[in-house]
């Protein structure tokens, strides 16, 4: 047995709940047709950390996260969600997949997939009623997609469809997120909007694992990253592993030109105000729902 | 085509036998149309062809095997090898290199070529009792009786009942079946469920569609209400109806015209329905999307029009007292419809025509003009909301 070991890797000193992990992961192995996507991986998040988890296309980012959720067929190894195995604990999990794995041509409205965060603790031949409506319509308040309730939702943008898909695992009301790829697409006022979210969720105490892209942001948003190619190359709070030797282990050769990047110019001032986006380029669709905002 | 309506309508209110036609043939379009908008949706429509041909040789086995033609044992015999080719593609595709669509074409080809191999060797070998049996090629309404619509009303009120018991289980596993799995839904056992639904709403419309034509009323019923609405409930309540109608449309004039095979007059009926569908819904049809094209076009031009007359009056002292010809916007735009532009710009009161044919900006088209010239805003129609 490893666990309690694994369990110290990223701690976060300070963390009210240091010392017990929300999420861990042991001697992980997935393959798909004998070829091995992660292997022999450790993974440790403490509870109440943003962790990222970084890495090359086809490290195997999207991989773990399927596997943590048993969405994939592990070959070996051990996931436990709060210490026990994540079959007994999916009340406690909330899921944000990729944006771009689902139709979004599918007819259903705003809400209705909102709902759908519900379905789990609704349990069978039982339909969502007001209760889950409401739940629906607070979530979807807290991303600022309240108006668009009853809009089809392919008339989204990107970045509409993300934060629904936000307010989805919201209405969960998860002890423990994974969120695969948030920031993809999306503008970048929205992106600070979901990281003012994540930061809010890590306040209540809740433990966030974010599959992420933009080195240059996660020193900024993440209390912790594991850094991910197959195996793992790192898993630790920022200041400690988030350095050019791990990243160079991590991304080969490439990392050079991603130093050169991060060292520009440190990002603008935040050019707007706070919140979630909702100027017209954003709200304007085929049928607006709702009443403007004043 | 209006007498004949009218023959079917009094004749449907007295011939037992076409009463039962017509019953039977809305039934099977009613449960085919709602299963098919979730194999639609799911992008599974050609799993219900190699289903559909599949069935053939189940139903000739079945006869071979027992002996009888009563539909139930036919049914029964239809369903197994449907079920049976629709997991062979699936694990075809779980378990080797092969895609999704050669799978379907390798099982719907070797089923079908069995169930006609079979077919052939039951008509020589077992006597004139069996040769209804082709009849499942083509479908042939008239010939359904009370017992076939017994089990073909059980087998819908089945189906459609446990589409109603996990429609919210159906619902999310069609649309994002990974969150499906995350929240412990068994995505797999649900999927086999939903596939054997769709296999039991095809075998349901062998006989009277045939299995040659049926894939047809799985797909098209969904593709058409699709036009319509953007609800899931409202998507199946109309594919459905839309397959009713068909079924009931092509049964009962295969029936009234002698020698008409009713499985394509059934499909026929449903093409045609589809094909309005796509062409005339209000949204997301072809006509409506050339409409919304072309009256964005027009706007374009006349934005531009106003664009071109304002340059050339802000070169004058006096913008509204500088008249032009239309000959002049037309070599600097080099567009097409300058006229037509140009008389929208008088309707909307942004320009108007001088006695010898010449045009000018009014005083609220210089400040419309002035507008686009600096924001590029359209200025002839602001706020016309059009997607």
């Amino acid at each position: 047995m490893r666990s309690p070991e694994a369990g110290t890797f990223c701690m976060q000193p300070g963390s009210p709940a240091a010392g017990e992990a929300a999420v861990s992961v042991t001697d992980l192995t997935v393959a798909y047709r004998e070829r091995p996507v992660l292997w022999d991986v450790d993974v440790a998040v403490p509870a109440g950390a943003l962790m990222a988890v970084l890495g090359p296309n086809g490290a195997g980012k999207t991989t773990l996260i399927k596997a943590i959720l048993g969405l994939v067929p592990i070959a070996a190894g051990d996931v436990r969600i709060e210490g026990k195995p994540y079959a007994e604990q999916r009340r406690l999990v909330g899921y944000v997949p990729q944006r771009g794995s689902v139709d979004w041509d599918f007819p259903t409205t705003v809400l209705d997939v909102v709902m759908m965060g519900r379905y789990g603790s609704l349990g069978w031949l039982r339909r969502p009623g007001r209760r889950e409506r409401e739940a629906a319509l607070a979530a979807l308040e807290k991303v600022a997609m309240a108006d668009f309730r009853a809009r089809q939702i392919s008339q989204l943008s990107g970045g509409q469809q993300q934060r629904v898909f936000l307010a989805r695992a919201l209405v969960q009301d998860a002890r423990v997120y994974f969120m695969d790829e948030p920031f993809q697409g999306v503008d970048a006022r929205t992106e600070r909007a979901i990281v003012a979210l994540l930061k809010e969720l890590r306040s209540q105490g809740r433990t966030v694992m974010v599959v992420h892209h933009d080195l240059q942001t996660v020193a900024e948003y993440f209390d912790c990253v594991t850094l991910l190619n197959v195996r793992r190359i790192a898993c630790g709070p920022v200041a400690e592993v988030f350095n050019e030797e791990n990243l160079r282990l991590t991304y080969g050769g490439r990392v050079e030109f991603l130093q050169r990047k991060a060292s520009l110019e440190p990002p603008p001032a935040d050019p707007g105000q706070p919140g979630w986006p909702r100027d017209a380029r954003d709200t304007q669709g085929p049928s607006r729902g709702g009443l403007p905002r004043p | 085509m209006l007498a004949l309506g009218i023959g079917a309508l009094s004749a449907l209110a007295t011939d037992y036998t076409l009463r039962t036609v017509a019953l039977g043939s809305a039934a099977l379009g009613l449960v085919s149309g709602a299963l098919g908008a979730f194999a639609v949706l799911r992008r599974q429509s050609l799993l219900g062809d190699a289903v559909s041909h599949a069935a053939l040789p189940g139903i000739v086995l079945a006869f071979l095997l027992t002996g009888s033609k009563a539909p139930l044992v036919l049914v029964v015999g239809a369903a197994l090898t449907g079920w049976l080719a629709s997991l062979l593609v699936l694990l075809i595709v779980r378990a080797s290199r092969i895609k999704l669509d050669s799978a379907l074409g390798i099982v719907l080809s070797s089923f079908f070529g069995l169930g006609l191999v079979l077919l052939s060797l039951a008509q020589r070998h077992a006597g004139a009792s069996q040769a209804g049996l082709d009849r499942f090629l083509f479908g042939q309404a008239a010939a359904l009786v009370g017992a076939d619509l017994v089990t073909m009303a059980g087998l819908g009120a089945l189906v459609l009942a446990a589409l109603l018991l996990f429609w919210k289980e159906f619902k999310l596993l069609s649309f994002d079946a990974a969150f499906a799995g995350s929240l412990g839904l068994p995505v797999r056992r649900l999927e086999v469920v939903l596939t054997s639904l769709l296999v039991l709403a095809i075998v349901i419309g062998l006989q009277t569609v045939g299995v040659v034509l049926m894939s047809a009323m799985i797909v098209a019923p969904a593709t058409a209400a699709r036009q319509w609405t953007d609800r899931l409930g409202r998507l199946v309540l109309l594919a459905g109806a839309f397959g009713a109608l068909a079924g009931l449309v092509g049964a009962l004039l295969s029936s009234l015209v002698p020698r008409l095979p009713t499985g394509p007059t059934i499909v026929l009926a449903i093409t045609a329905i589809a094909v309005l569908s796509l062409l005339f819904a209000p949204q997301r049809g072809l006509v409506a999307a050339r409409l919304r094209a072309a009256r964005q076009r027009r706007r374009l031009q006349v934005d531009a029009v106003l664009a071109d007359l304002y340059r050339l009056a802000a070169q004058h002292p006096e913008p509204a007292a500088a008249p032009h010809a239309a000959a002049v916007l037309r070599a600097m735009s080099e567009r097409h419809g300058v006229l037509r532009s140009l008389g929208r710009l008088a309707e909307t009161g942004l320009a108007r025509e001088d006695a010898d044919g010449r045009w000018r900006l009014t005083p609220a088209g210089v400040a419309a003009g002035r507008r686009l010239a600096e924001t590029g805003a359209p200025g002839a129609e602001p706020g016309s909301g059009e997607p």
